[in-house]
């Protein structure tokens, strides 16, 4: 193994430009910082983040890091992008040429699909590192700021964590304003046109309640609290605008998890492979590259899979042969239109065909008891369900969309909430201790409406407790 | 265009080390909420301190809104022959499946931390939080004494005068007060009181202190397992209890039925049960060994008895005497009734008849359950403080 001179590695990397720059890759400026695996273990835990405000959730999130890789469990990512311009990603120091230029590869892959893809539109590149910073900066003044003060801003950031994923999760939607709402709710309720208004008498109009908060169900949490809790210090108001800035950075990496990393596996594969590696490079790439992009069996590996789909998808347009990514022909075309407009949800229900559901060896399974069943393979009937399940779980469709319906609910300030329930109860314990998280943001009691056992029922959290009662009439 | 190549900016600094504390301390914290349910716990009791033990820990997990278990997963790699129906997993537990297995529910939010015996101990007492643990009265005999210079005085005995010390000031007060000129002249200085300095001794007296743990309990028909567990993990405490205050503890232990037997600790937790109950045998039992070893003005004696509280009733008056004799002679002297979940007594219960005993150093704790167990060992220890 060579460790690499930052002379060789730029040389390399002039050759690789040149391949994703042929290729029509479009990338953002691209920066590498050379780092050793304990940076690398620390940036790990903070998803790559120069700065970022002090949690213990991160301490821990470093501890199993380091525990997973002590044990050599897990070994380190080769590769961390981060969605910023210029685009930032690390190479470690300790590993071979070889392994770093494949790296640097797969990261233009990332860098062209942060850039280009219709998801990463709102997620503002250019100030992501200044925004993080800023977060920081922001947090740590509240942590010494005597009014706040640490075990304060703790117990905010704790709540504020466990809601930020319950927010506008598809980025495409824009956010409606209050008196777009009330303009909507004035149409809603007046009548059509009556063209026989002569010959009967006028239906009626009812006057839609315009004081209700919210007028429509609500689901960005975070936000909600923070502009209808009157009580919030200006702080808390701040940590939890923090918290949901963050998750929106962070919703549309989940959301393309499988297109992204098979976007960048298949293009470090193309590139590797025009390279004119050296014989021992090129055989030391088929082994990394096998390593990524080898099946998960039981689970799903987003490399494979997303190989795989993004291979079909040029297949089903130029057949078989060879490829000349230089050409802009049909195969390109499709390649291009489906990374721009797709997140994983919708790139999966159009690309995921029966051919693919067994050529990938895709089946699915529930829990019966303490055994684990298959429940669908990929044979005539069960591949389209197979596919579904597997739309249904990518992202953030495998978590509860839970919506404030009533801020206040039995006229006592009481928050309202539904859970939109699609065939998945709610985990009881995890529901329980994040409604008692929402209290303590909320200031009062919190009612949340779902489904257990198969009936309708409504959580209440409150001073004196917690209880589930089932409203089944 | 090229990509920016940089060496890592800074130098490498341990930045997580805050967070890494912070949770740390949670989980620490955690450990102390629930180190009722840890010391109790049957792998615990009756390893020695080095040893590293699991503990289940609670609430450190990031919660959030989640969908429960039994949702329909899907994964990959499946062969040809792979068939609708098929078990790909099992998960372990033994096949005749126990209904209401402990850990067997779903969403419990376990998950398990290595740490020492000895660090569980520390953490038990500082829980305590008793204070001034040190400065109350144990009797301690004197085991060693010698002298040992401890530094130099101005005064003191003649035999210990510092003559080098001595000589030494007399020069540099008379250099620090004479001009040249004067020492030139040879004249003589005289030695002042100032100038004497001794040696000085002190005395060390090491102290021993010495503990005695007598360990009674009931073996008697109706003392079964569950029982007898509850008083083992009730002994174990005692024992590291007063394991950290004294440098040396003997542990005494005492079975008895109608009559009373020192037997080995092996026994003591093993041996089957039978017979009826005659609670002052034990007492008597301990109060004999007392006098032949453990005289209480060398040894701290700390007695504690479990039993279900059948007592024969023509017993009762004579365990009242002796227990207040036991009192007499122990630093304290505590009875435990053990009824797991509200067994039937038949009629009497030792806890009421020993009401009547009048000591400040007696306490009586009622344990139910595994969970009773520390409560009540806190209780115990907070009856001690009160006597003190």
């Amino acid at each position: 193994m060579s460790h690499p001179g930052l002379d060789e590695l730029r040389e390399w990397d002039d050759r690789v430009v040149g391949l994703v720059d042929a290729f029509g890759l479009e990338c953002a400026p691209q920066e590498f910082e050379i780092c050793d695996h304990n940076d690398m273990l620390g940036y790990m835990a903070y998803s790559g983040m120069p700065s970022q405000y002090p949690h213990w959730s991160f301490g821990k999130a470093f501890e199993k890091q380091k525990t997973l890789y002590d044990h050599g469990v897990s070994g380190l990512p080769y590769e961390m992008v981060i969605n910023s311009d210029p685009s930032l990603a690390y190479l470690m120091r300790d590993n071979s040429l070889g392994l770093n230029i494949l790296t640097m590869a797969h990261v233009y892959g990332h860098n062209d699909f942060f850039r280009n893809n219709s998801t990463f539109v709102d997620t503002e590149p250019q100030y992501t590192l200044a925004r993080f910073k800023s977060h920081a900066e922001r947090i740590r003044s509240y942590v010494e700021d005597p009014v706040a003060g640490p075990t304060a801003v703790e117990a905010t950031l704790d709540a504020a964590h466990a809601l930020a994923l319950n927010c506008q999760r598809n980025m495409s939607l824009r956010k409606t304003t209050r008196s777009e709402q009330q303009q909507r709710a004035i149409d809603m309720s007046t009548p059509p046109t009556d063209p026989n208004a002569a010959i009967h008498a006028p239906l009626s109009k009812e006057d839609p309640d315009l004081s209700r908060i919210p007028l429509e169900p609500e689901p960005d949490l975070l936000l909600f609290i923070r502009d209808y809790n009157p009580y919030l210090a200006e702080w808390q108001k701040d940590i939890l605008t923090i918290v949901h800035e963050q998750a929106h950075y962070f919703i549309p990496q989940m959301e393309t998890k499988i297109m992204n990393e098979g976007w960048a596996s298949y293009w470090h594969y193309q590139v590797m492979s025009e390279l004119d590696l050296p014989d021992d490079l090129r055989i030391e790439f088929m082994i990394n590259h096998n390593q990524v992009i080898r099946p998960h069996p039981g689970g799903i590996n987003p490399y494979h899979v997303g190989f795989r789909i993004w291979q079909a998808i040029y297949e089903r347009e130029e057949g078989a042969g060879p490829i000349d990514h230089r050409r802009r022909d049909a195969g390109h075309h499709a390649l291009f239109a489906a990374r721009e407009s797709d997140r994983d949800s919708s790139f999966l229900r159009r690309f995921l065909d029966r051919d693919l559901v067994r050529d990938l060896g895709l089946f699915e399974f529930t829990e019966k008891g303490r055994d684990t069943v298959v429940s669908k393979v990929a044979d005539d009937q069960g591949w389209e369900s197979v596919r579904d399940t597997l739309v249904a779980s990518v992202g953030t469709g495998s978590l509860p969309v839970i919506e404030i319906t009533d801020a206040d609910f039995q006229g006592s300030r009481h928050l309202h909430l539904v859970h939109r329930y699609q065939g998945q109860e709610l985990e009881l314990p995890h529901a329980r201790a994040t409604m008692e998280l929402l209290r303590t943001l909320w200031g009062r009691d919190v009612f949340l409406d779902t489904v257990l056992n198969e009936k309708p029922a409504r959580l209440h959290c409150s001073e004196d407790g917690f209880s589930a009662e089932s409203t089944d009439r | 265009m090229g990509a920016t190549f940089r060496p890592a900016s800074r130098e490498s600094s341990d930045r997580s080390a805050g967070d890494r504390l912070r949770h740390r301390q949670k989980v620490r914290r955690s450990i102390m909420d629930n180190i009722g349910d840890i010391v109790a716990e049957e792998s615990i009791i009756g390893r020695s301190g080095d040893q590293v033990v699991k503990v289940p820990i609670r609430g450190i997990k990031e919660y959030q809104f989640i969908h429960g278990k039994n949702q329909p997963s899907v994964g990959e790699g499946a062969g040809d022959d792979l068939a609708e129906g098929d078990v790909i997993a099992r998960k372990p537990g033994d096949a005749a499946g126990k209904p209401g297995q402990a850990g067997e529910e779903a969403g419990v939010d376990y998950y398990e931390t290595d740490i020492t015996l000895d660090e569980l101990i520390d953490m038990m007492f500082e829980d305590l939080n008793l204070p001034d643990l040190e400065r109350k009265q144990m009797s301690s005999i004197e085991s060693l004494r010698n002298t040992k210079r401890k530094g130099y005085r101005k005064v003191g005995l003649r035999v210990r005068l510092d003559r080098r010390r001595t000589v030494r000031n007399k020069i540099r007060r008379s250099l620090s007060t004479s001009s040249r000129t004067d020492v030139a002249n040879d004249e003589r200085v005289p030695f002042r009181a100032e100038d004497l300095s001794y040696r000085h001794r002190t005395t060390e007296i090491h102290k021993e202190s010495n503990a005695a743990v007598f360990c009674i309990m009931d073996t008697s028909g109706s003392m079964g397992t569950t029982k007898k567990y509850l008083a083992r993990s009730f002994f174990f405490m005692l024992y590291q209890f007063v394991a950290r205050r004294y440098e040396k503890v003997d542990v005494i232990f005492l079975s008895h039925d109608i009559d009373a037997r020192e037997v080995t600790e092996d026994e003591f937790f093993h041996k089957g049960e039978s017979g009826g109950t005659f609670v002052s045998s034990g007492y008597n039992k301990a109060l004999e060994i007392i006098t032949d070893r453990y005289h209480p003005d060398l040894w701290n004696v700390y007695a504690f008895h479990c039993s279900d509280g059948d007592n024969f009733a023509s017993d009762n008056p004579s365990a009242i005497k002796s227990a207040q004799e036991l009192c007499d002679a122990c630093n304290m002297f505590g009875y435990g009734e053990i009824k797991p979940q509200r067994a039937t007594a038949y009629g009497n219960s030792l806890i009421d008849i020993f009401k009547a005993v009048a000591a400040p150093n007696f306490h009586a704790v009622l344990i139910e359950g595994k969970e009773d167990v520390w409560p009540a060992f806190k209780a115990f220890l907070g009856a001690e403080e009160d006597s003190a």
